[in-house]
């Protein structure tokens, strides 16, 4: 069964994964577990690891030892169209110089749950319109995706990952880009989605608001997982990002939230 | 943190610009198949003008008695002379139908072509693989190879094509990513070299026959057709174009990026590897027959997503449709504007698609 169903929330399970390119080591071996349905951010400062060990996910980056488990399968083992139909991947890159339109962009998604020769049908056109509507770009579907601002171009590939309707989700920074507005309804939607999902975020305080864990890497090792409480301590930030912040208790959610002293 | 309250829906973005559409999963403008069944009407006019021109003009309803004689006795009652189903049924026919495989295979490789590489200026000649082929094709000329019979030329062309589409690929690419700049010198230069190869083979081959024919075929023309020239060609293409048109959702998957189209499943160096053969394969067997004719790949894959979008689920038959049709036509204007003298198709391309080439240039470069 493909068609209309949304795969269920699949177990990610990354044992012992390293990236080594051109003798360059960019993850030293990290275990990263995901329980079905677990929202998990991964953080951490610039050229950490975090893209890279994403990468590995999704099968654009195979890892030089270990391996990335969904479900219990090696998803470097199974056929690329079946991990795309469990597991879908919000990323950085933008399309060319073709002038796709938003709809076409998010048509993509359906791909790996078609045969060659096979057209659309009402049931993909639905997803389709849905994941449109879900992300406020209905009204640009027929617009060419190179001509966006760089939210919307976000929000649209967001709607791509949607119409793939998996239940695992690997986001790479989605809310670059996104104003104050849309970051908080992107996190919102995945939440509600149900989806297992592991969203790298620079934004530590949303971090903090709506995932379970927080994984933290520094120059490509994983130095902390836990819960927001557990993880977002003075000295961890500290020894991570080099910044004197302070933390405290959000008076409403007693979420953890960070300030950072930014003296000049 | 305050969250400034939006209104739901609103749409947020630079202000003036209007793109509100319907709520369709379908483009705004012309209908697809309309635009298919014009293309199509458009082809089968070109087809007949084709046939129909030439030094002892024929009437276009003619023709088809002709051919639906042909097709079965009883459907045409014959009122013409025999010299003229001959000329009709083994003269013209034959090189309409080989023009319009040609067209349609030089368009839809180009339009692969572009989606494989991502990147729109892409197109057989351009690449280099056109020459790559022509070397291969010379070779066996000049050596007189026969060791697979009627196949040693087309065979020859496609190692050809495929040898130099994989190291202009390679060439361009080295370093992990591949700029505009860097893909179109590599072609340059890989069609610039290996042409003058081929023309160092052709002049060095002591023959004046032969060096008379090459360099005619290296021109680019479909002079001379006959029914046995027709079949390899005109099948390459046919499967070239089917298993294409099978895989559209891949191919549009990789305008979206190496790196999504492996998150959405595609097994992108296998794929492109596959590709790359076929589009060899295609182009080795169009040039063994019509040597080198240039832009077409270029331009009809610009013209059609113009027409109909970027979606190669409805760019490719409608590159296919609208390439047999350029390429019967201009083999037509090629063969009647200077009548006796025919002009080589590939000059007239070149002289259509050169000035094209550079507007697209600098409209890129504008933007």
């Amino acid at each position: 069964m493909t068609t209309g169903t949304t795969a269920a929330a699949g177990a990610l399970d990354a044992q012992e994964v390293s990236v080594v390119v051109n003798g360059k080591t960019l993850v030293h071996p990290a275990s990263l577990q995901v329980a079905p349905g677990e929202m998990v951010a991964l953080v951490g400062p610039n050229g950490a690891g975090k893209s890279t060990l994403l990468r590995t996910f999704y099968r654009a980056q195979r890892p030089t030892s270990g391996r990335v488990l969904l479900d219990g399968t090696d998803v470097w083992r199974m056929p690329g169209k079946r991990l795309a139909q469990q597991l879908a991947a919000v990323l950085q890159e933008t399309a060319g110089d073709f002038e796709l339109t938003v709809y076409d962009v998010v048509a993509m998604g359906r791909t790996p749950h078609k045969r060659a020769f096979a057209g659309d049908d009402a049931d993909d056109r639905d997803i389709i319109l849905r994941a449109l509507e879900e992300l406020h770009v209905d009204a640009l579907a027929h617009a060419p995706f190179d001509q966006l601002s760089g939210g919307e171009k976000q929000r649209v590939l967001i709607a791509r990952a949607l119409a793939q309707r998996t239940g695992t989700m690997v986001l790479d920074e989605p809310t670059n880009h996104l104003d104050l507005r849309h970051q908080l309804d992107t996190l919102r939607l995945v939440r509600r989605l149900g989806a297992t999902a592991v969203i790298a975020l620079h934004d530590l305080n949303l971090a903090a608001a709506f995932c379970d864990r927080i994984c933290v890497m520094d120059a490509g090792r994983v130095v902390a997982t836990g819960t927001p409480v557990e993880v977002l301590t003075p000295a961890l930030l500290s020894e991570v990002y080099r910044v004197e912040a302070e933390v405290t208790e959000h008076p409403r959610t007693g979420v953890p939230h960070v300030t950072v002293q930014a003296s000049p | 943190m305050t969250v400034v309250k939006q209104a739901p829906g609103a749409v947020e973005g630079p202000g003036g610009r209007e793109r509100h559409g319907p709520l369709a999963g379908r483009r705004p403008g012309v209908p697809y198949s309309l635009v298919l069944a014009v293309l199509g009407v458009v082809l089968l006019g070109a087809a007949t003008a084709g046939i129909a021109a030439g030094s002892i003009s024929i009437p276009a309803d003619q023709v088809w008695s002709i051919l639906l004689h042909r097709l079965h006795p009883a459907l045409a009652e014959p009122t013409w002379t025999p010299v003229r189903e001959t000329i009709v049924v083994d003269v013209r026919l034959p090189r309409v139908l080989l023009a319009g495989a040609v067209g349609a295979g030089l368009s839809v490789s180009g339009a692969a072509l572009q989606a494989l590489v991502r990147n729109p200026l892409a197109d057989p000649m351009l690449l280099g693989i056109s020459s790559g082929a022509s070397v291969g094709a010379v070779l066996v000329l000049v050596l007189n190879v026969t060791v697979f019979g009627m196949f040693s030329l087309p065979i020859a062309a496609f190692c050809g094509a495929l040898a130099a589409l994989v190291a202009v690929y390679l060439l361009a690419r080295s370093g992990g990513r591949m700029t505009t700049v860097r893909l179109v010198l590599a072609g340059v230069a890989m069609a610039e070299v290996l042409s003058a190869l081929a023309s160092f083979l052709i002049v060095t081959s002591h023959d004046p026959h032969k060096t008379q024919s090459a360099l005619r075929w290296m021109l680019g023309g479909l002079a001379g057709t006959t029914w046995t020239t027709v079949w390899i060609p005109v099948g390459a293409v046919l499967l070239g174009t089917a298993v294409l048109l099978g895989v559209c959702r891949s191919l549009n998957l990789l305008l979206a990026g190496e790196e999504a189209a492996a998150a959405l499943g595609l097994d992108v160096h296998r794929f492109r590897a596959s590709l790359f053969t076929l589009v060899a394969l295609m182009i080795g067997t169009i040039v063994a027959v019509s040597g080198q004719i240039g832009f077409v790949g270029l331009i009809l894959p610009h013209v059609v997503r113009l027409l109909v979008g970027a979606d190669q689920r409805r760019a490719l038959p409608a590159a296919a449709l609208l390439g047999a049709a350029f390429l019967i036509a201009a083999d037509l204007a090629a063969r009647t504007m200077m009548s006796p003298e025919e002009i080589p198709v590939g000059i007239l391309t070149a002289l259509v698609g050169g000035p094209f080439f550079l507007w697209l240039m600098r409209r890129k470069a504008a933007r």
